[in-house]
């Protein structure tokens, strides 16, 4: 036992030995550590809805802390569990939460944006077309909603385009922080995420985050949505 | 300017007359345009919108101070007008107004913002020293161990808050002592009745533009060289007069 804490402490103390853990304890399972996803696109292929300058920073930045802080705390729950020190892995939850879900969330963020030459911003064909003008009316109203909750939304979150795939039916949400759509439902699947974090357009518009969400839309990948919907609801569901 | 002036006409000499709410809306909507009903103003910082540079740029100054702090007056100066029995109270009665016990009204996250922003500026001056002395120092180091040990707490607290927020240094009514807090989005310890003495905004917008995601940098940053010492001892002094902070006595100058 007292062998076992010591090497675990000299681990940590090599910072980025996640390996050299794995390999000494003979109870870990295989602990998964997530890496930074490449953009499906060029930094500057948005501009100008959004600049390379934005793009850039926040994937190679705040992504990436993301990822970072998620693996560590993923690293510290995994050394918690293996203690058994439950109060620990308790305490870790919040971190976890918050660096896992920037982590999920911007992972979804940058498929549901796409250059306007592949398809960026053109309207969404088929079943999540018709879907929508049922459950909204038009797109024009699902937008100038999703921007109206967007703008108002108190501090650093998102606003959702999700599907509830019990009821087959489209929702908007908001969820504070890096809180991810599954905390306001678990049908909940997001169909497309919509970053108003600061950093998200603070280099570009400012304080103008209406101006953001408006502009958003002539980038955002309704092909991506349509094939999450299609995939959920398949014609012959008969919705 | 423009509100600066009709509020502080309205508050000191002409009592506000309540628009009718009894009468039509069109004719009531048309009158509170005539009237132009001013509640608050937008406070100025007290130095020039360069006078924090190169540690806070003017161009932040222009925009933060500008333009979200002057919409937040903006727009509780609109839910006010709407909302009659809050007219007349002080921002700090407004915050713990419409707090409510922890089910915040609408006009909540205006008025805590406006609160929080005028407390902000204050809590900055041009040519800020790395440490306080006298009796604040002391209070620091009875309190926190050391003056490292607070500083440290401090960084900690900011680099370890979820999203936009804020990082206080108050004086716990209840505890009787120092502590360092963070809250949310635009909540504030004036809501558990805690006296807050120093106040870090850790919204994005308020460290973007100069130092972009490097929140530790724009901690730092504020901790060396922006913090005004001379203010927190003003505030520790009133404090002081409100919550005893116990033995050893610590004279605050």
């Amino acid at each position: 036992m007292a062998m076992r804490s010591l090497l675990s402490r000299k681990t940590l103390t090599l910072g980025s030995g996640f390996g050299v853990l794995g390999a000494l304890s003979r109870h870990a399972r295989n602990l998964q550590t997530f890496t930074l996803p490449d953009l499906p696109y060029d930094y500057g292929a948005l501009e100008p809805a959004i600049s390379g300058q934005i793009m850039q920073i926040h994937h190679q930045k705040h992504h990436q802390t993301y990822i970072t802080n998620y693996n560590k705390a993923l690293q510290q729950l995994h050394e918690a569990m293996e203690k058994g020190d439950a109060s620990t892995v308790v305490k870790l939850q919040s971190a976890i939460k918050f660096n896992g879900g920037g982590h999920v969330n911007h992972s979804i963020f940058w498929k549901c944006l796409a250059p306007t030459h592949e398809g960026g911003g053109e309207p969404p064909k088929g079943s999540l077309g018709w879907a929508i003008d049922t459950d909204f009316g038009s797109l024009e109203s699902l937008v100038q909603k999703m921007n109206t909750e967007g703008a108002a939304l108190q501090g650093s979150g998102w606003v959702w385009l999700g599907l509830d795939k019990e009821l087959k039916k489209l929702v908007i949400e908001t969820t504070g922080n890096q809180d991810p759509l599954v905390t306001k439902g678990p049908n909940l699947i997001p169909l497309l995420g919509i970053d108003v974090w600061e950093h998200a357009y603070y280099l570009q518009y400012k304080n103008v985050r209406p101006d953001y969400l408006k502009n958003i839309w002539k980038v955002v990948n309704w092909k991506y949505a349509s094939e999450l919907y299609q995939k959920e609801c398949p014609p012959t569901s008969g919705r | 300017m423009g509100l600066n002036h009709v509020a502080s006409l309205i508050h000191s000499s002409t009592p506000f007359v309540a628009p009718n709410f009894s009468s039509y809306k069109g004719q009531f909507r048309r009158q509170a345009r005539a009237k132009v009903v001013a509640f608050h103003g937008l406070t100025t910082p007290p130095y020039e919108l360069d006078a924090l540079e190169p540690y806070m740029s003017k161009r932040t100054l222009e925009v933060h101070w500008g333009e979200h702090h002057r919409k937040y007056v903006e727009d509780l100066n609109r839910q006010l007008e709407k909302n009659e029995p809050l007219y007349g109270c002080t921002m700090e009665e407004l915050v713990k107004i419409t707090y409510n016990n922890g089910n915040p009204l609408p006009e909540f996250n205006n008025a805590a913002q406006v609160w929080n922003h005028d407390f902000f500026w204050e809590s900055m001056q041009p040519g800020g020293s790395k440490m306080p002395g006298g009796g604040v120092l002391k209070q620091i180091e009875k309190d926190f161990g050391s003056f490292t040990n607070f500083r440290e707490k401090f960084l900690e607290a900011a680099q370890s808050l979820f999203g936009s927020g804020w990082i206080w240094l108050v004086v716990k009514s209840r505890e009787k002592r120092l502590a360092v807090v963070k809250t949310s989005n635009a909540l504030n310890p004036l809501v558990w009745n805690d006296i807050p003495i120093i106040g870090l905004d850790m919204w994005e917008h308020a460290y973007y533009l100069d130092y972009k995601n490097d929140r530790t940098k724009y901690v730092n940053v504020f901790m060396d060289h922006l913090v005004s010492w001379h203010l927190v001892t003003a505030r520790m002094a009133r404090a002081e007069a409100f919550v005893n902070l116990g033995e050893p006595k610590i004279p605050v100058a």
